[in-house]
């Protein structure tokens, strides 16, 4: 099921660079007041360059966590993982990844323009090609026009469009994305959906996406990653080979039907409900 | 309006509102509340300042044995040269006669005193809010010195000001420094309390995922500080500076009660209060006030304006 074997990750630098992520023997401990809690264990992931991967489990599945340890946000305690190659805080500082949060996590005090601008400053990108950058990023995203309005004049889905800019904005060739459409209504979800698939179609970047809703999963990755919680382990892998531009429409066909049973399968399987 | 099932509450439709009463235009309606308030302080201070000084003047009138009737004893207690309690009119017009028959260099003028005051407030302020915002950045960037340093910082400011002040003025005399500075230092040394608790709060107030975000793109701690925890610090400085603007006055006041009264509004209160003028006294309360409100209302509006700037919501 899951594809490892033609994987030598043995030493640091032999993963394929086809590979944008490989993830061997993950586990993650976190020390709590009141004992150790086992949130990753014997993680093994392989995400080729292109894919559109999602990892979908019930709260507490520790998919955030892996993803986070994707963006060396976390410290795995036990196994490798490599990003585009490297480890991930070579990737982190290679500015490798775009990270998209749950919320959308502009800065209040700047415009949206300025908002996307804001890594590039970092970065030390010349003011003029931040400019340029972000003007041509909040149009792939729809946004034009909005450059000079303040995060709170938009809406939720707006928001989090522009998050999108801003992750797009340095031109990272991995999108980690953590739930990011979860706090929005439905309608605006499917709408923001079509436009990442498109997104994605056009650019050609690798995105890894956390979800917890089945027909999102299924209808935007090309695997999906089944997992559990206490601890989160990977209970299934299933491909989802729909065309890449693909429409709101394949929902209601057969195939999509299937693939989102054995889904909802792998997660009753993986999760007891008796806890 | 065609079904009444669909029909609009009239009242709340602009085009049949009716015209309403003076009372609830917008300009009487956002001022009543306080114009209603000042004047009930104002009977109950002139009720106060008839009750409180009623004593003195009937003793004065019985000791004089003149004749006196209800009314005389009320003018007398509003009108007395030295009051146990200045009734609203004397204050106001001790303030006017101090404020505009002197010229603003005279030492009895209370332009003279409040520029004295008003210029070590100034100064204090100024070195103080340097301070605190200094000693926040220190505490957030190192954990040791949050440790280390707030107990002394709290404790600075349970020593009772009245008894510090003197020495710190003696001390700097020694050293030579006589003036602005000395009075500056302690009004710095009230305000800059508030101001490093604010910004200590302020600096640490990003979310986790702002500052996650920071990490993501490996930006540096200079970049972090600048970028993210200075601009989310802004309205808590904000809110800081207005505690500090008015305990800096106070602070510039306290700082020249121990100077030997020579100039300034601390130095007015004091020569007031050896010499029974009580007038003198409320008249220099009355500028003490007055120029709190002026500096608080400085800083509040240098907020809005930074705010508005930073995309605050109007």
């Amino acid at each position: 099921m899951q594809a490892s074997t033609d994987l030598s990750i043995e030493g640091k630098q032999t993963a394929a660079p086809a590979l944008a992520v490989a993830a061997r023997g993950v586990s993650l401990t976190f020390e709590t007041s009141d004992g150790q809690v086992e949130a990753l264990s014997g993680i093994d992931l392989q995400v080729k360059a292109g894919d559109f991967v999602s990892f979908i489990g019930p709260s507490g599945c520790g998919k955030t966590t892996l993803l986070r340890v994707i963006a060396d946000l976390e410290q795995p305690t036990a196994g490798t993982v490599l990003v585009n190659g490297v480890r991930p805080e070579e990737a982190r500082l290679k500015r490798h990844y775009g990270y998209i949060f749950q919320a959308p996590a502009l800065y209040p005090w700047r415009t949206i323009e300025r908002n996307v601008m804001l890594p590039l400053e970092i970065m030390g990108f010349s003011p003029d090609e931040r400019r340029a950058r972000a003007e041509r990023y909040l149009k792939l995203v729809n946004l034009g026009g909005f450059e000079r309005k303040f995060p709170w004049q938009l809406s939720g889905g707006m928001q989090q469009r522009a998050s999108i800019a801003r992750a797009l904005s340095f031109d990272p060739a991995l999108l980690l994305m953590d739930e990011p459409f979860g706090a929005l209504d439905e309608i605006v979800r499917d709408h923001l959906n079509e436009q990442l698939l498109r997104l994605w179609n056009q650019t050609g970047k690798t995105v890894v996406f956390v979800t917890h809703s089945i027909p999102e999963a299924v209808f935007l990755s090309t695997r999906i990653v089944v997992m559990s919680p206490r601890p989160g382990r990977i209970i299934d892998v299933i491909p989802c080979d729909f065309p890449r531009d693909r429409t709101l429409e394949i929902r209601e066909t057969p195939e999509f039907l299937k693939i989102a049973q054995r889904v909802r399968m792998g997660l009753r399987s993986g999760h007891s409900y008796d806890e | 309006m065609t079904s009444s099932a669909l029909e609009i509450d009239p009242e709340h439709t602009a085009s049949s509102r009716k015209p309403r009463s003076i009372w609830h235009h917008p300009w009487i309606a956002d001022r009543a509340p306080v114009v209603v308030v000042v004047a009930a302080l104002i009977v109950v201070w002139y009720v106060a300042a008839i009750a409180m000084n009623m004593s003195l003047v009937r003793d004065a009138f019985e000791r004089e044995e003149t004749v006196y009737t209800v009314s005389d004893l009320i003018e007398g207690t509003l009108n007395a040269e030295r009051p146990l309690v200045a009734a609203p009119h004397q204050v106001v017009s001790q303030f006017v006669d101090s404020v505009f028959d002197y010229p603003p260099d005279s030492p009895r003028s209370l332009v003279y005193h409040g520029f004295v005051t008003l210029s070590a407030t100034v100064v204090g302020f100024l070195l103080g809010t340097a301070f605190g915002i200094i000693l926040a950045v220190l505490i957030v960037h190192m954990r040791t010195l949050e440790k280390s340093l707030l107990p002394w910082i709290i404790c600075s400011q349970m020593v009772p000001i009245l008894a510090v002040a003197p020495i710190i003025i003696v001390v700097l005399g020694a050293l030579g420094l006589r003036g602005l500075l000395p009075k500056s230092i302690i009004s710095a040394y009230l305000c800059f309390f508030p101001v490093a608790i604010g910004m200590v709060k302020g600096l640490t107030s990003p979310d986790p995922i702002q500052r996650d975000l920071m990490r993501t793109w490996s930006a540096t701690r200079a970049q972090v500080f600048w970028k993210l925890r200075c601009p989310s610090s802004v309205p808590f400085l904000f809110a800081s500076l207005k505690v500090a603007v008015t305990i800096s006055l106070i602070g510039a006041i306290v700082g020249e009660l121990p100077t030997g009264a020579q100039a300034g509004i601390g130095a007015r209160l004091l020569a007031g209060s050896y010499y029974g003028q009580t007038l003198q006294i409320w008249a220099a309360l009355f500028a003490a006030a007055l120029m709190a409100a002026v500096l608080v209302g400085i800083v509040g509006f240098a907020e809005r304006w930074t705010l508005r700037r930073m995309g605050a919501r109007p």
